[in-house]
C-alpha cells in the first residue's frame, strides 16, 4: 500500500507541476494577473507532495518491503538502520526521486519567502522551476518508477559494501541540494532574462541561492574526497574520475557565479555574463547529474550504471541545456550591458577570475567527454587522467590564485597598480620567504608542487589583508566570509602541494615482529587477528608504532572486511592525524603464508585539504548569514524595496 | 605432447617473485628507483577496473602490472620506455597522460580557443567608462 501511495503522490506532483507551469505561462503571456496569485500555493502543494512520496519510499526501505523491486535490488533485511535508510538514495531511482524532491522544496521556500523580486520576475521564476521538474518527473514515471513491484522474493541483494559508509549517507544529499541550488538560481535567471530585470535587485534575490549551492557542492567535494581518501585504501585523493569531475565542473561554474554576481549587485555591472554563467552553472549541475547516472561514464563510482536509461537521459539533458542556451541567446541581446570598469580594477579582476575558472571548467569538461567522443567517432579508446588535468589546469589555478590574492586588495572601478604592489607587498614577501626555506631545506620537488607552496603563502598573507588597518568589530559579516573563503583556499592548495611534494610511501611484505620504516616511523606488526563485524568478517592487523627519536609507542589496526552480501573485500585503513600530517597504514590483500603486505603513507599536512575545504564552506556560510541579515537590515530600514506589482 | 613445454613456459612465468619480495606490493629498495615506478604507477590505467590507475587498485591485473614496472625499472629501463612497452601492450587506453596525435588535439586546443574567445569577450568590458 505504502508504495501505491508513493507512486499516486508522484503523479499529483507531477500534475501540480504542470499546473504550475500552465499559469506562470497564461500570466505571463497574456497578464492574467489574477490567476498568479494562484501559482505560489501551487507550487508549495507540489512540494508538499513530492515530499510524501519520497517519504513512502524511505517507509518501504525502513520496513524492508522485498516486495518493491528497489528495495529487493538495493538492500538487506540484515543491513543496520541507517543504511537502510541512506540506501533510499544510494540506487538510481532513489536519488532521483530525492533530486525532484530538494527541487519542490527549493520551488515552496522561493514561493514562501522571496519578497525583494519584482512580482512578474518571481512568477517566471517559479515557472522556470516547474519546467525543470517535470522533466525529472517525467523520467521517474515513465523511465525509472522507484515503486514497481516485484513478486516472490524473499531477500534483498544487499548494498554494494563501498557505499556502507556514514559519510556516503550523506553525500550524495548534499551534492544534489548543491546541485539543485544550481537550478534554483538557474530559474531566477530566466525569471529575470523573461522579464527583463537583469540588475542589482534580482542579484541580491539570487545571491543566496547561489551561495548556499556552492556551499553544499564545496562539503559535497570535500567530504567525497576524504571518503575516496580513506575507503579506497590507497593514500589518493582525487583521482579526476569522471564522477568526480561530475561534481567540479558545477562547482567550477558555481565560484565563477558567486563572484560575477557579487558585482551585479554592487556595482551593476556584469549583466550578460552573470546570466550566462548562471546558464553555464545549472547546465554543468545536470551534466554533474545525468552523465552520472546514465551509465554513458564508466568509473570507480557508477554503481548504478544503466545504459537503457541513457537515451531519455542525454534528450532531457539535450532539451534543458539547449532550451536554456537558445533562452539565453535570444534575449542576451536585450540586456544592458551594465557599469564598465578598467583593467586595473576589482571588477577586472574578477572577471578575469570568472574566465579562468571558466576555462578550467572546460579542461575538465573536455579531458572528461573528449573520450567518449573520440570512441563513438572512430572507436580509439583513449584515457585521460592526472598527467592532463595537472598539466593543463594547474597552470590555470596558479594564474587564478595571483588573481585571488590581489583581486580582494583593489578598489572598484580603477586603481593604481604601483598602489596595488604596495598593498600587496607583505604577501608577495611571504611568498619569497617560502620560495628560499623550500630552495634550502625543501629537497627536490616537482614544479608544480613548489609554485603551489609559494602561491599558498602568497594567497594566505594577502587573502587576510583586507582587515588591516580595520575596526574587526565594525567588518561586515560577509567580508569576513571571503576573507576565510580565501584564506581556505590556500590552506587547501598547501596541503595538496604538500602532500604531493612530501608524502613518504613505504610497501613492504613482513612477518610478525619485524619492523619498517616510513617517513620519522618505525612501524612494527605485532599480529594478525580474525574476528567477526556486524555483517562483514575482520581480518586485523595490529601494528605497533614509535616515531624513530622520541615518543612512546602507540598501536594502529589496518582492517580488511570481507563481506558476504553481496561478496567483496574492503579496505579499513587505520589513520592516525598529527598536528602536521597523518600517517595512514593499510593491510594489503594477498598475503602470503606467514608474511602479510603492509602500505604505508606519511603524508604531511594533508588534512590542510580537507581543512582548507571546511573553511571555504565556512567562508561561504558567514558570508550568507551576513548578506541575509544586511538584506532584511535594509528592508526594515528602507521598505521601498519591498514587492512591486507586476505590470498590467 | 606439445602442452608440457607451455605448461613448464607459464610455470616459469608464475614462479614468483625475482628479488625475494612480490614487487605487486612491496616498494623497491632504491627509494630513487621506487619514486620514479610510482610516478609511473601513478599513470597507468587498470585495465579491468573502472577507472583507477594501477597504484590504487586491487585487481590481480593491477598487481601484475605494478610487478612489471618495478622489475623493469629495477633492470633500468627509463620510466617512458615502461610506458611506451605498455602502451604496445595493451593500447592507448592503458595511459592516463594521453599520446599528441591529431586525434587528441582537441583536448589542447579546445581549452585554448575557450581562453581567447573568453579573453576577447572580457577585453571588450575592459575600458574607459563611457560619459
Amino acid at each position: 500500500m505504502i508504495a501505491e501511495a508513493g507512486l499516486a503522490a508522484l503523479w499529483l506532483a507531477a500534475t501540480m507541476a504542470l499546473l504550475q507551469l500552465v499559469l506562470g505561462a497564461l500570466v505571463l503571456s497574456r497578464g492574467q494577473t489574477s490567476l498568479g496569485r494562484a501559482v505560489a500555493p501551487v507550487a508549495v502543494i507540489q512540494a508538499a507532495l513530492v515530499s510524501i512520496a519520497f517519504a513512502c519510499l524511505v517507509a518501504v526501505f525502513v520496513r524492508s518491503d522485498m516486495s518493491v523491486l528497489l528495495v529487493a535490488a538495493n538492500s538487506h533485511s540484515a543491513k543496520p538502520m541507517i543504511y537502510k535508510i541512506a540506501g533510499t538514495w544510494g540506487n538510481h531511482e532513489g536519488s532521483m526521486l530525492l533530486w525532484v524532491t530538494i527541487l519542490g522544496l527549493a520551488g515552496a521556500t522561493i514561493a514562501l519567502f522571496e519578497r525583494t523580486l519584482r512580482a512578474d520576475t518571481k512568477l517566471a521564476t517559479l515557472s522556470a522551476q516547474a519546467a525543470i521538474a517535470l522533466g525529472f518527473y517525467a523520467f521517474l514515471l515513465f523511465a525509472s518508477n522507484p515503486f514497481t513491484r516485484i513478486s516472490g522474493v524473499i531477500e534483498g541483494a544487499g548494498l554494494n559494501p563501498l557505499l556502507q559508509d556514514p559519510g556516503l549517507a550523506f553525500h550524495p544529499p548534499t551534492l544534489y541540494a548543491g546541485y539543485v541550488g544550481m537550478s534554483a538560481a538557474f530559474s531566477f535567471a530566466v525569471g529575470a532574462l523573461i522579464t527583463r530585470d537583469v540588475g542589482p535587485t534580482f542579484a541580491r534575490a539570487m545571491r543566496p541561492w547561489i551561495l548556499g549551492a556552492w556551499i553544499l557542492l564545496t562539503i559535497g567535494i570535500t567530504a567525497g574526497s576524504y571518503w575516496a581518501y580513506y575507503t579506497l585504501g590507497w593514500g589518493g585523493w582525487w583521482f579526476w574520475d569522471p564522477v568526480e569531475n561530475a561534481s567540479l565542473m558545477p562547482w567550477l561554474a558555481a565560484t565563477a557565479l558567486l563572484h560575477s554576481v557579487t558585482v551585479l549587485a554592487t556595482r551593476d555591472g556584469l549583466r550578460t555574463w552573470t546570466i550566462m554563467l548562471a546558464v553555464l552553472a545549472f547546465s554543468m549541475s545536470m551534466v554533474g547529474t545525468f552523465l552520472v547516472r546514465s551509465g554513458i561514464l564508466t568509473s570507480v563510482h557508477s554503481f548504478a550504471v544503466d545504459p537503457q536509461r541513457g537515451l531519455f537521459i542525454l534528450g532531457l539533458l539535450t532539451v534543458y541545456i539547449t532550451g536554456a542556451m537558445a533562452l539565453f541567446a535570444i534575449r542576451a541581446g536585450t540586456i544592458a550591458e551594465g557599469n564598465r570598469f578598467e583593467l586595473v580594477s576589482r571588477e577586472a579582476a574578477l572577471v578575469i577570475n570568472n574566465l579562468i575558472l571558466t576555462v578550467v571548467l572546460v579542461v575538465v569538461l573536455a579531458g572528461t567527454l573528449y573520450p567518449l567522443i573520440l570512441e563513438s567517432i572512430n572507436g580509439d579508446k583513449i584515457s585521460v587522467g592526472a598527467p592532463y588535468f595537472n598539466s593543463v589546469a594547474g597552470p590555470l589555478a596558479v594564474v587564478l590564485m595571483l588573481l585571488l590574492a590581489a583581486g580582494p586588495l583593489m578598489r572598484w572601478r580603477s586603481d593604481r597598480p604601483r598602489a596595488l604592489i604596495d598593498r600587496m607587498a607583505p604577501a608577495l614577501f611571504a611568498g619569497a620567504t617560502m620560495l628560499l626555506l623550500l630552495a634550502a631545506f625543501g629537497g627536490t620537488i616537482g614544479y608544480l608542487p613548489l609554485v603551489g607552496l609559494v602561491a599558498a603563502a602568497v594567497v594566505g598573507v594577502a587573502s587576510i589583508a583586507p582587515l588591516w588597518k580595520r575596526d574587526l568589530k565594525r567588518a561586515p559579516l560577509f567580508t569576513w566570509g571571503m576573507v576565510l573563503a580565501h584564506f581556505g583556499c590556500a590552506v587547501s592548495i598547501a596541503g595538496m602541494a604538500s602532500d604531493a611534494a612530501f608524502t613518504k610511501e613505504n610497501m613492504v611484505s613482513v612477518a610478525v615482529n619485524e619492523t619498517r620504516e616510513v617517513g620519522p616511523f618505525a612501524v612494527t606488526l605485532l599480529g594478525v587477528r580474525e574476528r567477526p563485524g556486524p555483517n562483514y568478517q575482520i581480518l586485523e592487523a595490529v601494528l605497533s608504532i614509535s616515531k624513530s627519536a622520541t615518543g612512546a609507542p602507540f598501536q594502529m589496526t589496518p582492517q580488511l572486511h570481507a563481506f558476504t552480501q553481496p561478496q567483496m573485500t574492503t579496505n579499513q585503513a587505520a589513520i592516525k592525524t598529527f598536528w602536521n600530517g597523518q600517517l595512514y597504514l593499510t593491510l594489503g590483500e594477498n598475503s602470503d603464508g606467514d608474511k602479510f603486505l603492509l602500505r604505508m603513507w606519511w603524508k604531511p599536512f594533508v588534512t590542510f585539504i580537507w581543512l582548507g575545504g571546511a573553511l571555504i564552506a565556512l567562508g561561504g556560510a558567514l558570508s550568507l548569514l551576513g548578506r541575509v541579515r544586511r538584506d532584511i537590515w535594509k528592508k526594515q530600514a528602507a521598505p521601498a524595496i519591498g514587492p512591486v506589482e507586476a505590470p498590467a | 605432447m606439445r602442452l608440457v613445454p607451455l605448461l613448464f613456459a607459464a610455470m616459469l612465468v608464475c614462479a614468483g617473485p625475482v628479488y625475494g619480495q612480490d614487487l605487486a606490493d612491496v616498494s623497491l629498495s632504491d627509494p630513487r628507483q621506487e619514486a620514479e615506478a610510482l610516478a609511473l604507477m601513478d599513470s597507468i590505467r587498470c585495465v579491468v577496473c573502472q577507472g583507477q590507475p594501477i597504484s590504487g587498485s586491487n585487481a590481480d591485473l593491477a598487481g601484475d602490472m605494478r610487478r612489471l614496472i618495478r622489475e623493469r625499472i629495477a633492470a633500468g629501463d627509463k620510466p617512458e620506455a615502461v610506458r611506451a612497452m605498455l602502451v604496445g601492450k595493451y593500447g592507448d587506453w592503458v595511459t592516463f597522460r594521453p599520446q599528441v596525435k591529431p586525434a587528441t588535439l582537441p583536448l589542447w586546443l579546445v581549452p585554448l580557443l575557450a581562453l581567447l574567445a573568453g579573453g576577447w569577450l572580457v577585453s571588450r568590458r575592459i575600458g574607459r567608462r563611457r560619459s
